[in-house]
């Protein structure tokens, strides 16, 4: 049977299955850069187990010149180099796909299929050749192949060269070294495979500014712009690198140059209520302060969330969500804490959250995380996942206003507390439910108070009063609505026709989102979008609701976690939200919302196009 | 329960210390302990040595976690911060906070059920840090506030009021704080405030992690006979290795000990602390010695107390982490904030 090979220029999945801890990851990264450094968009994630080394690990390299970046699902072109994982991995491969692999050892023809193209070279052979050294063979071997992927896609080897120029500036050798066996596996396609193959990748230029990083580091990096002065963590997938970055970008840019001391703390704590309390020690202290966590550890919080709260502490935490518990699916990902946190804690607590769609945002967010914790004195909680956490990917460029200070909210400061200026802790002064805060240490007979929960009056004297109690639960509520105009807005999206379809997602779902809605449309199906950035949701949000007949809500978890926040908060009629769930620890895809979203609209035989219905809010 | 204000009436002949401060300025709201209870000793003791040190109270943090023992930094430096935080994670808090500002003073102040049963991680690992505090437990044996059920410092067949005994291992803070890395550590009882006042001085001049464990007897739940926490217990069974007076670099108060009875500490901020030997031939600068003298005298039923191990080389947490001068919480943006040029050169290198 023939099925013809698959041509597809700059649209390709391209997926290595390798062996977890053989190096294979940086030769990855430098396929997937050099790519980039040809002007065309990738998407490239990992796939990994929980264990460090043995297990297998996959990286998927999705190259887009139309700049999806979401997961596609499929795979154009296998690189098998993980002998274990051999059966699924050659039947993962779309019909008329290609499998590249090592063909030292000889294989039996069952082990491959009629339907795709086979592309074998002894890298192992090559490598026991030229290298003495095991730990080298085992690494240059990587290199080598994706020498001979350059040469099979019709890339530049320059890109690739450069690349590693960069990589290893001033360390000559290496260079060389590396470079060689780019080389070797580059010439050995050339004369004995048929280079090109149906999927090549053209020079274009459809990167521009952008650049590659993972919205882990993103946010390490967005910690350090935005202040932060004190870490306390515990170490957790998928967020453990969110404070390797902030403690290399500290080291880099924090060290004070006269002396060599930090210009900032990080420690590592016994477990994740330790992590807290430092942070909410710091940030009572007149530090900035943040953690960094996945799931169980805000299970593990939640007492001190609540403290936090009602104590109106400012405190930064970054939940890089995965799968369930410790036993879970901890290296995958998921948006499965959105109502452990919203709700965080006992006696109505609730809390404010930052949604971002990609690095970029990780960077943004985190900084701004810092001035809102401290202008409304309370915990903030940047939801990441592990998709857009761990993964590197192509998004806009950092950037910061030098302009801009820090806002340090209502500080009330030594001179005015001097000048005789009235101080209640828990006094709201002009409304917006936010009380003025005094550092420890700012007076010597003014300003001193006892912080404690809620049995407490404005001044914060002790009090079990009920209406000390009800004053203070209405404050915290206007303080709540003041918040919903300074979390960052949602953005919307409008369909090319107009619709009274919407739909409303967050976070890394971003992506897929983009790509689906332009599916639909491509399949006359319009649907209105809004990203949903913070919480409390502002008023758009709802409106947004409102104004349509039906709303698609997309998200990563089971139990449509954004769509009851939706409801509780905007008091919204259960029927006009419909779920579009996807949770299997994967990354969710164009194909599955477009899928959903078009089923559903047969089903429910709701039409898409046409004026939206105007309703009066009520 | 509503706020008492303390009346504030200095008679005009009250003592004052050189900053011009009486006793007064240093306590704060009226209590609501039972009447009797240790901790209010306790309290009485921190405002004696606070007021002796010439402390600016302003400068002192106080940290508590939760229980009557935690609710009493209320009681004393009324203008100073205080935070009654979580049960059992008030080292966390405190740490924190020191790791913000490093010129503060910290108190931490807690109950033996809040470091010895809830809290026994972090009361270790605060340890182990080398914050730079004092800690205090008001150890009672009990749960004062939630009536009277055993803590975990309850001595092995000690009975409650309600008539049970305990059959569980006592932990002993002293010797896990020796064990764990504190550089100051003493044991005294709520009711000898010439034995107290001094080592909280000593503790808060330490310059690093200090402990000090106070049996505090709950008047109202763990008094009794059969209780081993009880104040007739405590005095009967107290067996003080030394006894301390701090000096301050200042003072030139030259007092004379007879020959062979003193022991001299200077600390890292010259304040001196002289030890004088109480019967026992006791190294206080020994921590495997200290470790035995405990487990020795605990075994024959004796509580050890004084100042039971000093190490004034010892370093503190922001030495470990090589922080700078200048308290955290005081850094400018300019400090913090590394600007655009910076990431413009980030980005090259993420292309
Ligand atoms: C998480 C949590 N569990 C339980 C309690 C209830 N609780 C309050 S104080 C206390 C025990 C306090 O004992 P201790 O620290 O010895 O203080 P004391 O009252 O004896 O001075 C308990 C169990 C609480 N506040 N928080
Ligand atoms: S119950 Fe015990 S510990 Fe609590 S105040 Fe009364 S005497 Fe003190
Ligand atoms: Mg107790």
């Amino acid at each position: 049977m023939s099925t013809p090979a698959i041509q597809h220029c700059n649209d390709f999945v391209i997926k290595f299955a390798n062996v977890n801890g053989s190096g294979s990851a940086s030769a990855n990264e430098l396929f997937a850069r050099a790519i980039i450094r040809m002007g065309v968009p990738v998407a490239p994630r990992n796939i990994f187990p929980s264990n460090i080394q043995g297990l297998p690990t996959w990286y998927e390299v999705r190259v887009s010149e139309a700049g999806w970046l979401g997961a596609r699902g499929g795979c154009d072109m296998m690189v098998a180099m993980n002998p274990q994982t051999w059966d699924r991995d050659v039947a993962a491969i779309e019909p008329g796909g290609y499998l590249f692999y090592d063909s030292t050892k000889p294989l039996p023809p069952s082990k491959f299929r009629e339907d795709i193209t086979v592309l074998g070279i002894p890298l192992t052979a090559m490598c026991n050749e030229e290298y003495e050294d095991a730990r080298q063979r085992q690494l240059f071997k990587n290199i080598m192949y994706v020498g001979a992927l350059i040469a099979l896609l019709d890339m530049e080897f320059a890109a690739a060269e450069q690349l590693i120029v960069d990589r290893y500036r001033g360390k000559d050798q290496l260079i060389k070294a590396n470079v060689n066996a780019l080389r070797l596996g580059y010439d050995y396609a050339k004369q004995h495979l048929p280079c090109p193959i149906g999927l090549r990748v053209k020079r274009a230029d459809a990167v521009g500014e952008r650049i590659m990083i993972d919205g882990n580091s993103a946010c390490g990096l967005g910690a350090v712009y935005g202040g932060a002065t004190v870490a306390g963590w515990y170490p957790i997938t998928p967020s453990t690198s969110v404070i390797e970055a902030f403690s290399s970008y500290c080291r880099k840019f924090r060290t004070d140059p006269d002396n060599g001391r930090a210009r900032y703390a990080i420690v590592q704590a016994e477990d994740e209520l330790a992590s807290i309390g430092m942070v909410i020690g710091a940030g009572w202290n007149g530090a900035r302060a943040f953690t960094a966590t996945s799931g169980p550890g805000i299970s593990l919080m939640q007492e001190f969330f609540g403290l936090a709260y009602f104590a109106e502490i400012p405190a930064v935490i970054v939940d890089v969500q995965r799968g369930s518990p410790s036993t879970g699916m901890p290296t995958r990902t998921q948006q499965s804490d959105l109502l452990s946190c919203a709700y965080a804690s006992h006696g109505d607590t609730r809390h404010v959250l930052l949604f971002p769609q990609d690095a970029h945002e990780c960077f943004s967010l985190t900084a701004q995380a810092f001035d809102l914790a401290e202008r409304l004195q309370t915990p903030v909680f940047v939801l990441s996942d592990l998709d857009i956490g761990m993964n590197e990917q192509l998004c806009a460029p950092f950037e910061w206003d030098d302009s801009r200070r820090y806002d340090r909210g209502k500080l009330m400061t030594y001179a005015e507390l001097e000048a005789g200026k009235d101080f209640g802790r828990y006094l709201d002064v002009d409304g917006d439910g936010i009380p003025y805060r005094t550092i420890p240490g700012t007076h010597p007979t003014k300003g001193a108070y006892f912080t404690r929960g809620t049995t407490r009056n404005p001044y914060a004297k002790y009090s079990e009063v009920g209406t000390d109690y009800v004053y203070n639960m209405e404050r915290l509520r206007r303080k709540f609505n003041t918040a919903k105009d300074l979390v960052p807005a949602p953005i919307l999206t409008k369909a090319a026709q107009p619709t009274h379809v919407g739909v409303i997602y967050y976070g890394s779902t971003a992506h897929a989102m983009a790509e689906a809605g332009a599916k639909l449309a491509a399949d006359g199906i319009h649907v209105d979008t809004l990203r949903v950035r913070g919480f409390p949701f502002s008023d758009e949000v709802m409106q947004f609701i409102a104004e349509r007949d039906a709303v698609f809500v997309v998200e990563q978890n089971e139990s449509a976690q954004l769509r009851s926040l939706l409801i509780n908060e905007g008091e919204i009629d259960p029927k006009k939200l419909v779920r579009v769930l996807h949770y299997d620890g994967s990354p969710i895809t164009a194909r599955f919302i477009a899928g959903k979203i078009a089923d559903a609209l047969t089903d429910r035989k709701i039409s898409p196009i046409g004026q939206p219905q105007r309703k009066v809010a009520s | 329960m509503t706020y008492l204000a303390k009346p504030k009436l200095h008679s005009a002949d009250a003592p004052r210390n050189a900053l011009g401060y009486t006793r007064r300025d240093y306590e704060g709201a009226i209590s609501t302990l039972c009447a009797g209870c240790g901790h209010d000793s306790i309290s009485a003791s921190i405002v004696q040595a606070c007021f002796d040190l010439d402390i600016e109270p302003h400068k002192v943090a106080k940290l508590s976690g939760i229980g009557c023992s935690s609710k009493t930094p209320d009681y004393f430096l009324g203008n100073s911060h205080g935070f009654n935080s979580v049960h059992g994670r008030m080292p966390s808090v405190l740490t924190g906070a020191a790791l913000a500002n490093r010129n503060l003073l910290y108190l931490g102040v807690s109950g033996d059920g809040d470091s010895a049963s809830i809290g026994i991680g972090q009361f270790a690992h605060a340890m182990r840090r080398g914050v730079n505090m004092t800690y205090i437990v008001e150890n009672n044996g009990v749960y004062g506030l939630t009536k009277g059920q055993f803590s975990a410092t309850a001595d092995k067949g000690s009975k409650s009021k309600k008539g049970v005994i305990n059959s569980d291992s006592p932990i002993d803070l002293a010797s896990l704080a020796l064990q764990l890395g504190a550089t100051y550590v003493a044991r005294s009882f709520s009711g000898d405030k010439e034995q107290l006042v001094p080592l909280i001085k000593g503790a808060l001049r330490h310059g690093g992690p200090a402990f000090i464990d106070v049996i505090s007897p709950c008047v109202t739940f763990n008094n009794h006979n059969g209780s081993t926490k009880s104040y007739d217990y405590v005095r009967e069974h107290n067996a003080a290795v030394n006894r301390l007076d701090v000096i301050l670099p200042k003072a030139q108060i030259e007092a004379s000990y007879p020959p062979g009875s003193l022991r001299r500490v200077v600390q890292h901020d010259g304040s001196i602390l002289h030890l004088r030997k109480v019967g026992v031939d006791y190294d206080p600068s020994d921590r495997i010695g200290a470790m035995n003298h405990l487990q020795e005298r605990q075994a024959l039923g004796e509580i050890v107390t004084g100042l039971l191990y000093v190490d004034s080389s010892g370093q503190d947490m922001h030495t470990h982490l090589n922080t700078v001068e200048k308290p955290l919480n005081q850094l400018g943006d300019a400090y913090l904030c590394p600007g655009s040029k910076a990431l413009e050169a980030l980005n090259a290198t993420l292309r």
